[in-house]
């Protein structure tokens, strides 16, 4: 899969436009500005993380990181928040960028929520979310006493996001408090902290999702593959097509898993993301279905489309 | 995306091409409320296309429930986050926003907040390369459209575009545009803008935003997408002479020293000769490191890293530039401040100071005026409160290197952050700097260890803090006593005394109770240098007061004692009338009844009156100073010899 994106993307090829004449191109300033964040981070925190959630955005952070920091290694390591019910495609990438550049990798599961019997069946989607991705969250930050944590959250994903910082301060509770952020001013990033406080820093705060297509064109940055249109084993309910990723899937009664050309917008637990039905197997032909879609991203998510999850909510609590 | 045009579904590889290529404007929207800034941004967002069709049928959904137009899309509502956003609290409101079109991506700060409009303004100004000053047609210049545009200027914004909306309400009447255009020609003509473009509008109807209008085809110029989308954005940042602060040092191995940081103005070339600021230090570029391969050259916007030929000291927080136009190296600046805290900026408090990649200590030593930013009057000034714009002289605790706001933002524009809170409290515009190196410290013989060592003790700061009628002076006075009796050379530095001498010309306003407690820490620390221990009894009400006494109280030892007794047992005992005094309303500013007692967070010692008899307390500390070592005799050990 992945030498298909590359190839495709060869056709679009020189790209890029490096000369020193004109303004920088759009892309060219993301990547600068985000680049320019994460140095500071680096430069100003006593212990950084990079939340890698393994999706398109954690790829395009990922990526940016190899550049900040060349020809030193990404100065921190990578906490990956495994509910269990990953994709295996996802694990699989993972543990190939991860081997690939030499990276630190820390995996955080709620092992005790999981032998309790939690999971994405039988458990609420709200509480399941908040026992394996906040609650695992908060445990990893904590037990390893992270100051700042990179996530790739966008300003353009949601309304409320709009006024979202790009530091964005957690008390020692991992609780984000609303009137306890700061202004910023030009490129200066305040990140002084008490002790037991903590950061979120989203490098990508102003890149929309086309942008982070175009970029992954541009860059040839690898993906799960799940972002592909290919034939895979699947289930429709409730208007929902669900991927058939391991015999752990509870199949409903009178439902029999049928090959369908799908492909996923967003990534996460298997048993909770939607698929949509695609022929798009490059990224130009990803974007074109994105620019022609009918829906947004966020509306592929289970978790996103529970009034209770609101994304607030979440960030309150002290997930992203 | 609702609206597909041709090219993204029949070629898809063209539309890419012409979207690789475009640029960035950043620009801000300012206008008063119900001017129709809401209803213009939801516009441009669904006039570039960029809204997917649930977000069209949220919207068309929304309109009829809660719009305001009848059924009509209301394009407010796609902005309009704002009753959730009051009811969380959020004190700064910037909202950014994206759209893009075939030529550029556009990020928009829009900044509704009312009551806080200076502390947004400027805020979401700062990284606007353009502003859309709204003003409504029928009302036309108001004061806030002059607050605005003077915001706009001071923040460096040379671009503006003068949105004149609600063309509809006046009949789409050309003598109307063109009179507010010259009225605010006028006005704006000291703001020393590059540009101004006036654009007759209708948000509502979409008229001169991305269509020509029907209705006022006597307007010869552009829409305001059409002049958004090829605006000349001279005079921008990243003009000028080379700049890079530094932002870390790479060093992954031996054999690789980096200097990592984005370039803030001008180019560099791998060759090219730089010099280090403040050091002065000199090198050649070796090489100009990518990901992507080595670079023969950058410029500005661009996030490098150099390495140099030589191995010279350069450290995060330097400039790099070139040899010669190299930035001003000062410890004393001249800027204008913004103020964006509750609390008002007094002089002689300490903040950090960030400015490019450097934090030092900074102080405002004073303040030169305040400008009334309706009326652009300057104003004379001993303290700046919330949203209110000065210009003062700061002093710094080490030298930086800087260039004035007006030559280039990034190396120009600093941010004020609360020591204690950690807040970021106010930003600054560097007007011009020097260094104070021609006051240079008369560099004594006999030093502050060999003026404690003759009297065979070491120096200290008791700073006692508690409300008035806590028992300070009582508690102080005890402990004198005793220390008397044990052989130490003491002296007592009352805060009621001090008032009648050393502090006469001094009130009890907060910026007046910052340099009395600036009066009495200096006395203390001069006391102490030669010998003394010191017992300074102040009700110092504020942190940060009392942490700037900490600091100035430099090598010597400093304990913070708390007088913890509460108000009502204080004013209960009001051994000096003064609680009553200040009930009646005869005192002001009286700590306790209208102003407030911030208490320590970590005094060395708190003594709680409740429990402990002045007897006691006194035995407590002096046991407490026994433990520290501060009575037994000898000779200091650290050194210092000033
Ligand atoms: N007639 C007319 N009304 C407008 C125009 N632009 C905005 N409005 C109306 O003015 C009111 C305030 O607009 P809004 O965008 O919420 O203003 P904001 O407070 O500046 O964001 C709303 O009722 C809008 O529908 C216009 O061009 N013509």
């Amino acid at each position: 899969m992945e030498t298909r994106v590359l190839d495709d993307i060869a056709l679009a090829d020189g790209l890029r436009d490096r000369t020193l004449e004109g303004r920088l191109t759009h892309l060219q300033r993301l990547e600068a500005e985000s680049i320019h964040i994460m140095r500071e981070v680096v430069a100003e925190a006593e212990n950084p993380v990079m939340l890698y959630s393994i999706g398109k955005d954690s790829s395009v952070m990922l990526h940016l990181a190899l550049k900040a920091f060349y020809p030193a290694p990404p100065p921190f390591p990578l906490l990956h928040i495994a509910s269990g019910w990953d994709f295996r495609a996802m694990i699989e990438h993972r543990d190939r960028m991860v081997e690939r550049h030499g990276l630190r990798l820390l995996v955080e599961h709620n092992d005790e929520a999981a032998a309790r019997g939690v999971n994405p069946f039988d458990t609420p989607t709200p509480e399941y979310t908040r026992q394996m991705l906040v609650e695992a969250l908060k445990a990893g930050l904590t037990r390893h006493g992270f100051d700042a944590a990179f996530g790739g959250g966008r300003r353009d994903e949601e309304k409320s996001r709009a006024k979202e910082r790009v530091f964005s301060f957690r008390n020692a509770q991992h609780r984000w408090d609303p009137k306890r952020q700061r202004p910023e001013l030009w490129n200066l990033y305040n990140s002084r902290i008490a002790k037991g406080e903590s950061i979120r820093v989203f490098p990508l705060s102003n890149w929309t999702e086309l942008d982070i297509w175009q970029y992954i064109q541009q860059e040839r940055i690898p993906l799960v593959p799940l972002y592909f249109a290919a034939e895979r084993p699947v289930v429709e309910r409730d208007g929902t097509i669900l991927m058939v990723d391991d015999d752990r899937m509870r199949l409903l009664p009178g439902e029999t898993p049928e090959l369908r050309r799908v492909r996923f917008r967003t990534l996460g637990c298997y048993p909770l993301s939607g698929a949509v039905e695609s022929a798009a197997d490059t990224v130009p032909s990803i974007i074109q279905e994105m620019l022609q879609s009918t829906a947004s991203e966020r509306q592929g998510r289970v978790i996103d489309r529970d009034a209770t999850a609101s994304m607030e909510k979440k960030k309150l609590e002290g997930y992203f | 995306m609702a609206h597909v045009s041709e090219l993204i579904s029949q070629d898809i590889g063209a539309f890419l091409d012409s979207h690789r290529t475009k640029d960035l404007l950043r620009f801000i929207t300012c206008g008063s409320v119900d001017d129709g800034k809401s209803t213009l941004i939801g516009r441009l967002l669904y006039e570039s296309k960029m809204l997917f069709q649930d977000q069209l049928e949220a919207l068309e959904a929304d309109s009829k429930r809660v719009g305001t137009q009848g059924g009509d899309l209301d394009f407010a509502l796609l902005v309009d986050g704002l009753t959730a956003e009051r009811e969380q609290g959020i004190t700064i409101d910037v909202a950014y926003r994206f759209f893009s079109t075939d030529r550029r991506k556009f990020i928009v700060a829009d900044t509704p907040g009312h009551e806080q409009y200076t502390r947004n303004m400027v805020t979401g100004a700062s990284t606007a390369d353009l502003a859309v000053i709204l003003v409504d047609a029928r009302k036309g210049l108001l004061t806030q459209t002059r607050r605005h545009s003077f915001l706009v200027s001071l923040i460096g914004i040379r671009h503006v575009v003068l949105a004149v909306n609600k063309m509809d309400l006046v009949g789409h009447d050309e003598a109307v545009f063109r009179r507010i255009e010259a009225d605010y020609r006028a006005f704006a003509e000291p703001l020393g803008f590059h540009d101004i473009t006036a654009i007759p509008l209708s948000a509502l109807r979409g008229d001169n935003v991305t269509e020509p209008s029907l209705s006022m085809a006597w307007h010869r110029g552009p829409t305001l997408m059409g002049h958004l989308e090829t605006v000349a954005l001279s005079g921008q940042a990243g003009e000028g002479p080379f700049r890079l602060p530094v932002q870390w040092v790479n060093r992954p191995d031996l054999d690789f020293r980096g200097f990592a940081g984005t370039v803030a103005a001008g180019a560099v070339r791998v060759g090219d000769a730089v010099r280090v600021a403040p050091s002065g230090k000199e090198s050649r570029v070796a090489r100009i490191v990518t990901h992507d391969g080595d670079l023969p050259s950058a410029r500005a916007g661009q996030a490098v890293t150099l390495t140099l030929t030589d191995e010279i000291d350069v450290g995060r927080g330097d400039v790099l530039c070139g040899p010669v136009a190299a930035p001003m190296v000062a410890d004393e600046l001249e800027a204008t401040l913004v103020w964006m805290a509750e609390e008002p900026l007094a002089a002689n408090r300490p903040y950090l100071l960030k400015i490019g990649t450097r934090t030092v200590t900074a102080t405002v030593t004073g303040f030169r005026h305040r400008v009334d930013v309706n009326t652009l009057e300057r104003q004379p000034a001993t303290m700046l409160a919330l949203n209110e714009i000065g210009d003062a002289t700061l002093s710094l605790s080490q030298e930086i290197a800087a260039d004035p706001y007006a030559a280039n933002r990034e190396t120009g524009g600093f941010i004020l952050i609360d020591r204690i809170s950690n807040e970021t409290v106010g930003a600054g515009l560097v007007r011009s700097g020097r260094r104070s190196a021609d006051v240079r410290w008369q560099s004594l013989d006999v030093g502050r260890a060999a003026r404690a060592a003759l009297k065979g003790q070491k120096p200290a700061i008791l700073w006692f803090t508690g409300l008035s009628g806590a028992g300070k002076s009582t508690i102080a006075n005890l402990v004198e006593k005793r220390l008397h009796a044990l052989g130490r050379h003491t002296m007592l530095l009352d805060g009621d005394n001090v008032r009648h001498g050393l502090c006469r010309d001094l009130g009890f306003s907060a910026a007046d109770r910052a340099e009395n407690i600036r009066r009495v820490a200096e006395t203390a620390r001069l006391m102490a240098d030669a010998g003394l221990i010191v017992l300074a009894s102040c009700i110092s009400p504020f942190r940060a007061d009392r942490a700037m006494a900490r600091e100035v109280a430099g090598a010597n030892a400093f304990l913070e004692v708390f007088v913890d007794t509460d108000l009502e047992t204080a004013e209960a005992r009001d051994v000096k009338g003064l609680y009553a005094k200040a009930r009646r309303g005869e005192l002001r500013d009286f700590t306790g009844v209208d102003s407030p007692y911030e208490r320590p967070e970590r005094p060395e010692l708190r003594i709680e009156t409740r429990f402990l008899t002045p007897e006691a307390a006194a035995e407590a500390i002096v046991a407490r100073l026994d433990r520290d070592g501060l009575l037994t005799g000898g000779v200091l050990t650290d050194g210092a010899a000033i």
